[in-house]
């Protein structure tokens, strides 16, 4: 309580169930100001529905959150003065220019007409969607929507940035250029809550991380704690064949340890912390005839994550947490 | 280094990019909260963008009337009021109603688009009035409405449609009905915000309209129905409406038609406004 910067989301318990599905099953978090905070989970974990509370959307049925000291229930307008949110679908409107979006909510945050206008050109041209200010939304790439949807969230800069699954769907290069935005804002002073499914994402961005699983947090630290909590790092192996899968589990199983079987039945992966060893284990394959399409040394892949902390993979949790989703169209 | 040239414009441009970023991201003081209705205005131009890149719409509220007026004048004047212009006096004031108030489900429909879209999260985390964005998107459709209804009078009096209330009587009947559309559209935004889909919110929509408007006066006086239809038609709001825009038009309206209308749009306003805002805040 008298550390030098006051935290910027502080979230103690919170539950929010649609009919008899728990969604969000207390969810507690300490997110620090200025930096960014990633929240790590499977798709239906609960990540969406925590930050939809956490930006006054959702009111939670049981527990308490402060945003920016701002209690989310009782000062919800408060609250909505200092952030943002960048939502998991594109927020913004498809029947209107890029121009005429940022128009528009510059305009509903107090800017007048001029200022509006202005604030919409100098966006356009940092976002690198100047070009294309005066097309329908409806006719963007995903990636020109999602840094659109980002533009439109910064018309006024929040003091607190929800960004939800900013690069989901999107190419390589699209993907960069969020997370050169997410860098730039963080370096002016933004606090970032980043819900994500990619380890990878949360390791280049992030300072600190909240693994969450079926509603609720089951891991926290920084990227470096997490991942030494998993294993530093995991041989992928593709194989040409994938009848081959077995003769090279059994091979791998000898050379390294235990061998993760991956949902694309040619492709499997085993945790290994030293790349020498790991290049020498797909030497080896490849001397006994097993036919290898490719291989990476990286990091643990959030399955490897989940399994390392739940027992079971994410796959699963995405199952159960299906069932919640269904339940929540209805 | 510099042996290879293309290396020095690139690394500019990406210096270039870099700070037009960092200049977009400083922080930019923030503006003081807008009033309720100035953001209620801004949904309100929203509305009319949406107009100026989708035309269709407009075409929507206006061929059907056009060919509803065209009908009813050519296929049925004759046979229900004898000559094709005595019935043009009758039925362009129904004809006023009924197209006005058939747009108002696409105030619905607009809202349950908006929601499937995503695009509602966004305005409900801004900081405004919380009934901003739907008062906005209602005013917008006022001027929908009014669009039609000039159509319609404009073709009707290219028709031979003779009101004896004059321009000041045609267009306080254009207003009624307006005031009218904006209470019963707040039913349909209130539909909008419940079903799952724009379908949806139009079938369940012109499933309550229609029977409504045809069990009115709109098309045919009620004396000619059987006794238990006369009594519902006679107290249907739409007749009332209907009744109140003839006489307004024909110079000869009764107060109390005029004010039972104007009770009925605020008492329509007053339930499924707040209802309406309440499902909005809630999601």
């Amino acid at each position: 309580m008298t550390s030098q910067s006051p935290l910027a989301i502080e979230a103690n318990g919170l539950v929010k169930s649609f009919g008899d599905t728990l969604a969000v099953d207390g969810v507690n978090l300490a997110v620090p100001t200025g930096a960014v905070y990633g929240v790590l989970g499977p798709n239906g974990a609960g990540k969406t529905t925590t930050i939809r509370m956490l930006a006054t959307l959702l009111r939670p049925d049981a527990g308490t959150a402060r945003v920016l000291g701002h209690d989310i229930v009782e000062e919800g307008d408060a609250v909505r003065e200092l952030v943002s949110l960048t939502g998991q679908m594109a927020s913004v409107d498809e029947d209107l220019t890029g121009r005429e979006n940022l128009i528009l909510l510059g305009r509903l945050l107090g800017l007048k007409r001029p200022a509006a206008k202005e604030r919409a050109t100098e966006l356009l041209d940092a976002f690198g969607l100047s070009e294309a200010a005066g097309r329908l939304v409806k006719n963007y790439s995903g990636g020109m929507r999602r840094r659109l949807d980002i533009a439109a969230s910064i018309v006024v800069t929040p003091q607190l940035m929800f960004l939800d699954e900013p690069t989901t769907g999107l190419d390589p290069r699209s993907r960069n250029q969020v997370w050169d935005i997410i860098r730039a804002l963080v370096a002016e002073g933004t606090t970032i809550l980043l819900c994500t499914q990619y380890l990878d994402e949360a390791d280049q961005l992030a300072e600190g991380i909240a693994v969450i699983d079926r509603g609720t947090v089951i891991a926290e630290g920084t990227p470096a704690q997490l991942k030494a909590s998993v294993g530093s790092g995991s041989l992928h192996v593709r194989l040409l064949d994938a009848d081959q899968r077995p003769e090279a589990e059994e091979l791998l199983r000898r050379e390294l340890g235990t061998v993760n079987l991956d949902p694309d039945p040619a492709s499997l992966s085993v945790s290994c912390a030293n790349a020498d060893r790991g290049a020498e284990a797909v030497a080896e394959l490849t001397r006994s005839g097993v036919r290898v399409a490719d291989f990476s040394l990286g990091q643990p892949s959030l399955d490897e994550v989940f399994l390392a902390l739940t027992g079971h993979t994410a796959d699963e949790s995405e199952q159960q947490a299906n069932s919640i989703e269904e339940e929540r169209a209805a | 280094m510099s042996a290879d040239p293309t290396t020095t414009p690139v690394r500019d441009d990406r210096a270039a990019e870099a700070e037009a970023l960092r200049k977009a991201l400083s922080s930019t003081p923030r503006p003081p909260r807008v009033s309720g209705m100035s953001a209620a205005l801004t949904f309100g131009w929203r509305g009319m963008l949406k107009v100026k890149h989708v035309p269709e719409q407009l075409l929507d509220v206006t061929i059907t009337p056009v060919m509803f007026v065209l009908m009813f004048t050519y296929i049925f004047g004759g046979a229900i009021s004898g000559s094709t212009g005595e019935y043009l006096d009758y039925i362009l004031p129904g004809i006023l109603v009924m197209s006005v108030l058939f747009t108002t489900v696409y105030s619905g429909v607009a809202l349950n688009t908006d929601l499937t879209k995503g695009v509602v999260d966004r305005f409900r985390s801004l900081p405004i009035w919380r009934p901003a964005p739907l008062l906005g998107a209602l005013l917008g459709d006022c001027v929908r409405y009014l669009v039609a209804g000039t159509v319609i009078i404009l073709l009707g009096l290219l028709l031979g449609f003779n009101p004896e209330g004059g321009a000041g009587g045609v267009l306080a009947a254009l207003a009624l009905v307006i005031v009218f559309a904006f209470g019963l559209s707040w039913v349909f935004t209130t539909i909008g915000l419940t079903l799952r889909s724009p379908n949806a919110v139009m079938n369940a929509g012109f499933m309550g309209i229609f029977p409504l408007t045809f069990l009115s006066n709109v098309f045919v006086e009620p004396e000619t129905l059987p006794a238990g239809l006369e009594a519902f038609v006679n107290v249907n709001p739409i007749s009332i409406l209907a009744t109140a825009s003839r006489g307004l038009m024909q110079g000869n309206a009764e107060a109390s038609d005029i004010m039972i209308v104007l009770a009925v749009a605020a008492a329509l306003t007053a339930v499924f406004a707040p209802l309406t805002t309440r499902l909005y805040r809630t999601g």
